[in-house]
């Protein structure tokens, strides 16, 4: 009050006349003194009540603030190499340079000089640099692709005038290198994944990641892919990195890809593709004794390279419209009539059916004949015992075994004789997926009794409709992994374990436990002797004579096998040495003509390479098998060729 | 007249030691706004903090200074100081360097002031003096006339000099002549106008006319109906819808684009998350991410990680608001009222006119910094550069500040003295 009223006293003095005026004046300060703060408390409380709002009731600004800042990196594991039953190194990973660009760091651009290191034009770089701008997610501040997969000699040079170059760097992830160029068909290859495998991951891949495509790289995915790990850092605004997101507390670390060891022996592929090249076809070698697979060859092959780098696509578009489909994987795909070699299923399944004994005599007159049908025989001797008709391969003897087989007195209906015989075939593991560790696995085909009902009528067919079966014609198809696998099971005297390409995951030893299991046959052991020996004569003084290697005891059959793309398909199968054998061997070279000429010779030569790691003992056959081009027209241009190693 | 110089008795100790808690507390943030783990001295030159802090000494020296000289010198000087910031802001357009779109800096040395900041306390000083002159009564109108053209003058060349935030500064002054008699009704009625304006700008001006009419004829059913109140109400309306139709067209023609941009991104029309709107949007992530107590000194994400532009100048207050919570933010909002209380209540102790009507424009200024940097860090405000008192980063702007309060503490500190001259 008193300053109120000293402030009042000098007004007085001015003026004592307008006392009332005065007083008046007084309190109408004090009143706009309490208005104005009242006005300066109001903004404060709103002020007040807006951060209340803001920082206690809202709580998504922290999430917002944690979305800035907090970025979440993938980091990718390295993907398993690949070696073969040797410990050599097949598949392994390779850097590949990727040219990033910041469009907010690039300053004072030398572009004649940066076009020149890149290899593309002034247009070019322009119209690179409108693409960019179109993309998702494009940000002046981040960095976005400018070119892909630079070669190292252009990487080496980037790098010199990398300080020239600002905003742009090199970014390093790794992709798949093939140390040689063959068994494209068993590793397979690496892509990037489709949004449907997205999808179905829930979210583990993304969009770019790298995935098995075929072969091994697919069926064993898992195991090659390790797992991803995830870094969480914090950004700032420009999204540089400031460091870790509670001194990586949340993170967790990449799981490497395991190491996997294939049953594959390269120096057998290698000579495999080597006599195989310039021939469509296959080889499946396997070991009988534990169903290993030592050689796959699918001819034509291609170079496993032809899948890294930027061309990919390019490569992949060029192999798929070649016309001998060089990405078909023929030995666990392609179905063939299996030809004379089915002779050696049928001696089992005769005998076993008790319709067939190692004496059974047929007479062979230039052929089987019949009721008017006629199947046609070269010349032998005649009548010949089953060794004798298995190492000369007669056509009138396995016509009357399948007659005796299908027309079996045992079974009340032909059905029920043809049924037994389609189970027999299916123990040997015909007409189905054996379950080899592969992506793409064919069934072949083995007619059920519903197919001829279906086509001649019930009860409308019997043995000598279907004739032809029993030396392995008409419809039946085999693919070459179950000819191999059949020979493994002749080998075994009865069994076999399903084929298989993996041997080792890291330190584990035959991973799949399905891989130890023996699939016994439905042809007692007994039964095998005899058929065995027909097929060591059929090398040793028979049709494969040209396979004979003198101190080891081969067993095998020829077949030629009519089909309707042409010329006949020359067939070989063959297991050695006789006593505990080490390799069964199935060889199909399309329209080829005679099992002897070109079957024969390749699976000797891969035998002999297999069991004595040398295979010079015949250069001329060698060089007859490997100069040997059945293709009609060179179907194959420079970079699709079926390429050999030169290791 | 014995004693010139003020006892340490007399200093207001309160305002006193206020200023100096903001302008630390400042210091302490806007090294925290321009933080980096791997520089963390805080008397580096280069960084914004390095400087700060030497403008705080600086500061601290002419504070001093202030506090020693006769206070009469500011009266007697006045218009010498008012004059001498006119010069100076006219100054910019001849020697003036251009920073951020502005020419409204001077290089001096190694320096570069803002004479728009230093314009303040001139036209507070003009102000003071005219209205404190012999027989000077607001209710003339040629007393008026010249109280507005004070004040309108440096804030023109200020307009001109694209500063629009420090032009709007000078709209406080009407606070002072409302305290000094202008009539309340004609505040209400600017702020009635403002709103008109926002309006005006929200909806398409016919809509906001015919609600005005329906408004008037629901009035006049209402009350008994004097021809004057009907002439009266009829053009208050008349006079509104030229108004608001007038707003509409100047916001589409007059103002620039950037200026359009901002004020449609404040009003919600526009999500401009890149542009105008990002500041505002990132300055509330901070904010409203801090909760309750804060995430702690130089912990704050937004903050280290360079979220919000402008963070040590004209968005400080997030730094409070992340790094210190809802608590932090309160407590600086009590703070600045205290100060603004403590000021109005010396404000209304001065025996001279000169005294009280420069007190009441310090209080207006930092009232209206207050109101608008705050707002606009909240989003209520449109985004208008201007500093926080005492805590933002730059020279010119701490300097102003500091000799616009300190001398009113000076004159605050004399008024013993001229009780005694009077006795």
């Amino acid at each position: 009050m008193f300053l109120v009223l000293a402030f009042n006293y000098q007004n007085l003095i001015i003026s004592t006349l307008h006392l009332p005026c005065i007083l008046f004046a007084i309190m109408e300060s004090q009143i706009k003194q309490k208005i104005l703060f009242g006005v300066f408390i109001f903004v404060a409380l709103v002020y007040v009540i807006r951060l209340l709002t803001l920082q206690i009731f809202d709580d998504s600004y922290v999430r917002y603030a944690q979305n800035n800042v907090l970025q979440e990196q993938t980091i990718y594991p390295a993907r398993g190499l690949l070696m073969d039953r040797n410990s050599e190194l097949l598949v392994y990973n390779d850097n590949i340079y990727d040219l990033f660009v910041i469009p907010e760091q690039v300053k004072k651009l030398d572009t004649v000089s940066f076009c020149q290191v890149i290899g593309i034009t002034k247009e070019e770089f322009i119209a690179r640099f409108e693409k960019i701008k179109r993309q998702k997610g494009y940000a002046i501040y981040r960095p976005s692709v400018f070119e892909k997969q630079l070669t190292i000699s252009t990487y080496a040079k980037f790098q010199e005038m990398l300080f020239d170059f600002q905003g742009f760097f090199v970014d390093v992830r790794t992709d798949r290198k093939y140390k040689y160029s063959n068994a494209a068909h068993i590793m397979g290859y690496i892509g990037e994944v489709t949004e449907k495998t997205i999808e179905a991951s829930n979210g583990y891949y993304r969009m770019g990641d790298f995935i098995g495509i075929s072969g091994v790289e697919k069926t064993y995915e898992k195991e090659l892919g390790g797992i991803k790990g995830v870094r969480y850092v914090l950004v700032d605004s420009k999204s540089r990195t400031q460091g870790r997101y509670k001194a990586g507390e949340f993170d967790t670390a990449a799981i490497a890809g395991k190491k996997i060891n294939l049953t594959l022996d390269l120096k057998l592929q290698e000579l495999g593709e080597q006599l195989m090249q310039n021939k469509i076809g296959s080889v499946v070698a396997i070991e009988p004794s534990t169903g290993e697979i030592l050689s796959m060859v699918s001819s034509p092959a291609y170079d496993p390279n032809l899948f890294v780098g930027r061309d990919r696509g390019n490569h992949y578009m060029e192999l798929l419209r070649n016309p001998s489909k060089p990405l078909f994987n023929r030995p666990i795909a392609a179905p063939y009539p299996p030809g004379s070699i089915f002779k050696v299923i049928m001696s089992l399944i005769g005998q076993q059916e008790e319709v067939l004994f190692p004496n059974t005599e047929y007479y062979c007159g230039g052929g089987f004949n019949s009721g008017g049908l006629h199947v046609g025989c070269h010349a032998h001797g005649s009548p010949l015992p089953l060794q004798g008709a298995i190492a000369v391969s007669c056509n009138a003897y396995f016509c009357h075994v399948y007659r005796t087989v299908v027309n079996n007195p045992k079974y009340p209906k032909v059905e029920d004789a043809y049924n037994k015989l389609y189970d027999h075939l299916a123990s040997f593991g015909m007409g189905r997926k054996l379950g080899v560790d592969l992506y793409g696995e064919g069934t072949g085909f083995v007619p059920k009794a519903t197919y001829y009902d279906k086509i001649y009528g019930r009860n409308h067919w019997q043995a000598l409709t279907t004739i032809s079966l029993g030396i392995g014609q008409g419809e039946l198809g085999i693919t070459p992994l179950q000819m191999a696998n059949a020979t493994a099971l002749v080998a075994n005297r009865g069994y076999y374990i399903t084929p298989h390409i993996v041997r080792r995951i890291e330190s584990k030893k035959n991973p799949n436990p399905e891989y130890n299991i023996k699939h016994w046959c439905t042809v007692d052991t007994s039964y095998f002797p005899v058929v065995i020996n027909g097929m060591e004569d059929v090398v040793n003084h028979g049709t494969a004579y040209i396979a004979r290697i003198p101190g080891i005891a081969i067993c095998g059959k020829t077949g030629t096998a009519q089909n309707p793309h042409g010329k006949d398909h020359s067939i070989f199968f063959a297991f050695a040495p006789k006593d505990n054998p080490k390799i069964a061997i199935a060889v199909v070279v399309e329209n080829a003509g005679f099992g002897a000429t070109w079957a024969a010779p390749i699976a000797s030569l891969m035998i002999e390479q297999y069991l004595t790691k040398k295979h010079d003992t015949r250069p001329a056959l060698v060089e007859r098998m490997v100069k040997g081009n059945l293709t009609h027209k060179p179907i194959l241009n420079d970079s699709t060729a079926t390429k050999t190693s030169t290791h | 007249m014995t004693q010139q110089q003020p006892k340490p008795a007399h200093i207001d100790w309160i305002s006193l030691t206020l200023y100096v808690v903001f302008v630390l507390s400042g210091l302490l943030c806007i090294y925290a706004s321009v933080f980096k783990e791997t520089n963390p001295d805080i008397y580096d030159m280069d960084m914004n903090y390095g400087k700060q802090l030497l403008w705080i000494v600086i500061s601290a020296f002419i504070a001093l200074l202030i506090l020693l000289v006769d206070e009469k010198l500011f009266y007697a000087f006045a218009y010498g100081f008012y004059g001498i910031t006119i010069i100076l802001l006219l100054a910019t357009f001849v020697i003036g360097v251009e920073i951020k779109g502005s020419s409204s800096w001077i290089r001096i040395g190694g320096f570069q002031i803002q004479p728009a900041e230093f314009a303040k306390f001139g036209t507070a000083l003009a102000l003071a003096k005219f209205l404190s002159g012999y027989n000077i009564s607001f209710k003339d109108l040629k007393v008026k006339l010249i109280c507005y053209a004070i004040i309108a003058l440096p804030m023109v060349i200020i307009l001109l000099q694209n500063e629009t935030g420090s032009a709007l500064v000078f709209a406080s002054f009407s606070l002072v002549l409302y305290r000094e008699g202008l009539p309340g009704w004609l505040l209400l009625g600017g702020v009635g106008l403002a709103i008109l304006a926002v309006l005006a700008l929200l909806f398409p001006p016919l809509y906001i006319i015919i609600t005005l009419v329906v408004l008037a004829a629901i009035i006049l059913a209402f009350v008994r109906r004097t021809t004057l109140l009907i002439f009266l109400t009829i053009g208050v309306v008349a006079l509104s819808s030229i108004y608001v139709s007038t707003v509409n067209y100047a916001f589409e023609n007059v103002l620039q684009a950037h200026q359009r941009t901002r004020i449609n991104v404040l009003l919600g029309k526009e999500v401009d998350l890149k542009g105008a709107g990002y500041n505002v949007q990132q300055s509330l992530i901070a904010i409203g991410s801090g909760g309750a107590f804060g995430k702690g000194y130089l912990e704050g994400t937004q903050n280290k990680f360079r979220f919000v532009p402008e963070q040590s100048t004209d968005f400080i207050f997030c730094t409070i608001g992340e790094e210190f919570g809802f608590l932090g933010s309160l407590i600086f909002i009590i703070l600045y009222m205290l100060l603004l209380y403590r000021l109005l209540v010396m404000a209304e102790r001065q025996r001279s006119k000169f005294n009280r009507v420069y007190g009441y424009s310090l209080i207006a200024i930092l009232f209206f910094h207050f109101l608008i940097n705050i707002g606009m860090t909240l989003g209520l405000m449109p985004v208008i550069g201007i500093p926080l008192p005492f805590f933002s980063y730059g020279g010119s702007a701490l300097l102003s500040f500091t000799i616009l309060l300190f001398i009113f503490i000076r004159l605050d500190a004399n008024r013993v003295n001229e009780l005694k001259s009077f006795e």
